[in-house]
């Protein structure tokens, strides 16, 4: 009910706004169509000068980057081709020494042109909001109101339009530092630039062929995605629910009426979050050396023979990092479940016990399912973070063991992968393409449980 | 007969405690044990990594002697103080960054808010590998990737994403009462008084836990900064130094000297994580009431 009244009156507001775009460019008359060309022509004559100049002078500066020699203009039309001039040696006849001269670098073409793209973006919004408060000036003038000067302008700044204020540093933070490397990256999934045959200084549009390679199962590089793939979804599984349930027991256990000292024990189960996962997980894989500490204590106890390949042997590998995963993973689960537990309706247990049920029916009757109903959006975030669990992985076995010839290890998910194509191997395209199949997949799980979560649905309940 | 079932669930219940209890300390042993291994590494006397007993044979305080005295091949304490800077820094323009869009985001009523969420939430789900290499080739482009700009470089790597990691703070500042912010109104407070003089104060549990968690995020991180820092070992940040040290040329006299500098950046970090979860437990029970 209180939703629809919002968005009716969202709507209204809407309609209502006098100073659109289109009614700036429908009612405006020739100074404003004439401010579509020159911005801030408006606010100037209408006496809001300082806004006015700032209008023209963005105006001005951004022509001037797009047209001067190698700005804009020559990245953005360089894109199509991302370069081709080779480097050269040339031969200096005066000082007779071979000089160079510098080729196209596609890496720095594809950059700066994409850049340009978005300067052109953010330039046109500029624009839009430069033609509508051209308009509001000269509208408010003509009907002989008050036309904000600049101190008013920026008074306002820090009332109605303090968000104007306070978003403007997160935002143009994230659309140089997330977005732009975002659209970079992704538009290497469509290049051949890649150590393979040799094409990290000049490379070419590809279209599809990086995402045919990796989704056909037949190449080497699709079956180790398929390998790898097939890990990362077992692995997720694995280190989500098992967590999840041991986390469970764990804190049933603690939580037993008669236990004395619960913070204590607690607090004990949370060191392994407290203390940086690269020293506790780098000392467990010193441990877990064919050489370390526990192959040795287990050889002086007699108990075997001869070292088990902990981290060497693809099977030991996977699961002791699960079984690590669980040492770190546990005490959260503990953290999060603590609170939750204790608003199980006692009467319920009550019930249970009058009925004759043992401990493990209980478990798995009340306390399990009423878990399960109240942190399935927490189950699903641990999830999609054990998709991109780099630190368990990375830390502990750097993907290893690694066969010959493969470009991932037995223990890779798709992320150390990623990390490895990128980083190490140099095979920035198939890097790209991982990361925008991740992508997909985490966001499809995360729409789905998101759009039915409580949070998303009540999060206009406060207003 | 009643009696004697009720002794009988009393000895029921006490062979249960007893067993709890030994469960526990034996799963707290195993919890504890990698760390207390740890620790008494760092005070042995020798060399290498693999050694033939669990305790060591000689204990010694060398090695954490070594660490600040020994600069040739690392420097401790310049790490040190170089992850210190870069934390502060980044602490504080994070903080800002979550401030300023929990804020606006929770308390104020724009034409963006709802694509900017959104925006903030597909963003989450890149993993922030993808664009590393990207970040970097952009930070390179800028020449920041070299000599005593590459401190400026891992700060902004470091506070940059913070515009999208404002969901627990808009989630506190969801719950103080919008009669405030309108009371305030009506006594003349413009938007920007209220964000300053009543919003910041009543968020003061959340904002300390903010200031902490971003300040330890250069210490854990070892990624990116190894990314960015390569082998500039002058700008090292203790994560890298740590992870360099037992890398196949160095492991062998720095085993123990990496166990010395864990612990050291262990015990801050750990109690820092303490009082971090101090203060957000202050923040979730003592939420503003109208």
């Amino acid at each position: 009910m209180s939703n629809t009244l919002t968005k009716t009156a969202a709507a209204r507001q809407k309609a209502a706004n006098p100073f659109s775009l289109s009614a700036a460019l429908k009612n405006g008359g020739p100074v404003i169509w004439l401010s579509c060309l020159i911005m801030g022509l408006g606010n100037l004559l209408s006496g809001q000068i300082i806004m006015g100049l700032l209008f023209l002078a963005i105006e001005v500066g951004v022509i001037a980057f797009l047209a001067m020699p190698s700005g804009g203009f020559y990245w953005i039309s360089m894109l199509p081709s991302l370069g081709w001039r080779e480097q050269q040696k040339v031969f200096n006849e005066e000082t007779f020494v071979y000089e160079y001269v510098a080729g196209d670098q596609s890496q720095l073409i594809l950059l700066y042109g994409i850049a340009s793209l978005c300067v052109i973006a953010l330039f046109v919004l500029v624009w839009q909001s430069s033609v509508r408060s051209g308009y509001k000036a000269v509208y408010l003038k003509k009907n002989g109101k008050h036309v904000p000067n600049i101190v008013e302008t920026v008074r306002g700044l820090f009332d109605e339009n303090v968000h104007k204020l306070l978003m403007f540093l997160p935002t143009a933070c994230l659309a140089i530092f997330t977005i732009l490397p975002l659209f970079y990256m992704m538009s290497m999934a469509f290049t051949n630039y890649s150590k393979e045959g040799d094409h990290l200084v000049l490379f070419d549009w590809v279209g599809l062929a990086n995402f045919k390679a990796i989704f056909d199962s037949t190449s080497t590089i699709g079956k180790q995605f398929g390998s790898v793939l097939t890990w990362t979804l077992i692995w997720a599984f694995f280190a989500t629910f098992l967590n999840f349930f041991l986390g469970t027991i764990m804190a049933l256990i603690i939580n037993r009426k008669t236990i004395r000292y619960k913070a204590l024990w607690r607090g004990c189960l949370s060191m392994t979050i407290a203390v940086p996962q690269f020293v506790s997980l780098m000392v467990i894989r010193s441990m877990l050396q064919p050489e370390g500490i526990v192959n040795r204590m287990l050889l002086n106890a007699g108990l075997i023979s001869q070292r088990l390949p902990f981290l060497t042997n693809a099977t030991w590998a996977r699961v002791l990092v699960i079984i690590v995963n669980l040492w770190v993973g546990i005490p959260y689960t503990i953290m999060q479940v603590t609170g939750i537990l204790q608003n199980i309706p006692a009467e319920q247990y009550e019930a249970a016990r009058i009925d004759g049920a043992n401990v493990f029916q209980t478990f798995f009757n009340i306390t399990l399912p009423y878990m399960i109903f109240v942190l399935t959006p927490y189950i699903i975030t641990q999830f999609t973070g054990n998709i991109n669990n780099f630190n368990v992985i990375y830390l502990l076995t750097r993907g290893e063991p690694m066969y010959v010839g493969n470009s991932a290890g037995e223990t890779d998910l798709l992320v150390t992968w990623l990390y490895k194509l990128s980083v190490d191997q140099q095979k920035y395209n198939l890097a790209a393409v991982i990361g925008i199949f991740t992508f997909v997949v985490l966001s499809i799980v995360s729409l789905i449980t998101y759009r039915s979560s409580g949070s998303y649905k009540d999060e206009e309940g406060f207003k | 007969m009643a009696k004697k079932v009720h002794g009988g669930m009393k000895a029921k219940r006490i062979t249960g405690d007893v067993i709890t209890y030994i469960f526990l300390i034996l799963v707290c042993i195993a919890w504890l044990l990698p760390f207390f291994w740890l620790v008494m590494q760092s005070f042995r006397d020798g060399k290498g990594q693999f050694i033939s007993t669990f305790l060591p044979t000689a204990y010694t305080l060398n090695n954490y002697k070594a660490l600040f005295t020994e600069f040739d091949v690392m420097n401790f304490p310049r790490m040190f103080l170089n992850t210190f800077g870069i934390a502060c820094c980044t602490c504080v323009i994070s903080t800002f960054f979550v401030l300023s869009v929990s804020y606006c985001t929770s308390r104020l009523k724009w034409k963006m808010r709802k694509p900017y969420m959104n925006m903030a939430m597909i963003l989450n789900l890149f993993p922030g590998f993808m664009t590393m290499v990207a970040v970097y080739f952009i930070l390179k482009a800028l020449g920041m990737t070299e000599g005593n700009k590459i401190p400026l470089a891992l700060i902004i790597c470091f506070s940059s994403g913070a515009g999208t990691q404002f969901y627990v703070m808009k989630g506190f500042m969801d719950t103080i009462p919008k009669a405030l912010d309108e009371a305030a109104a009506i006594d003349g407070c413009t938007r920007w008084q209220i964000f300053t003089k009543i919003t910041l104060p009543l968020c003061k549990p959340m904002i300390v836990y903010q200031i902490i968690t971003s300040f330890m995020a250069p210490w854990v991180d070892f990624v990116f900064a190894k990314v960015i820092v390569r082998t500039n070992s002058q700008y090292f940040t203790v994560s890298i130094g740590l992870w360099n040290m037992l890398e196949k040329e160095y492991v062998d006299t720095w085993f123990v000297r990496f166990c010395a500098g864990a612990v050291l950046v262990s015990i801050p970090i750990s109690i820092l994580f303490m009082i971090t979860q101090k203060f957000y437990q202050e923040a979730m029970n003592g939420a503003v009431k109208g």
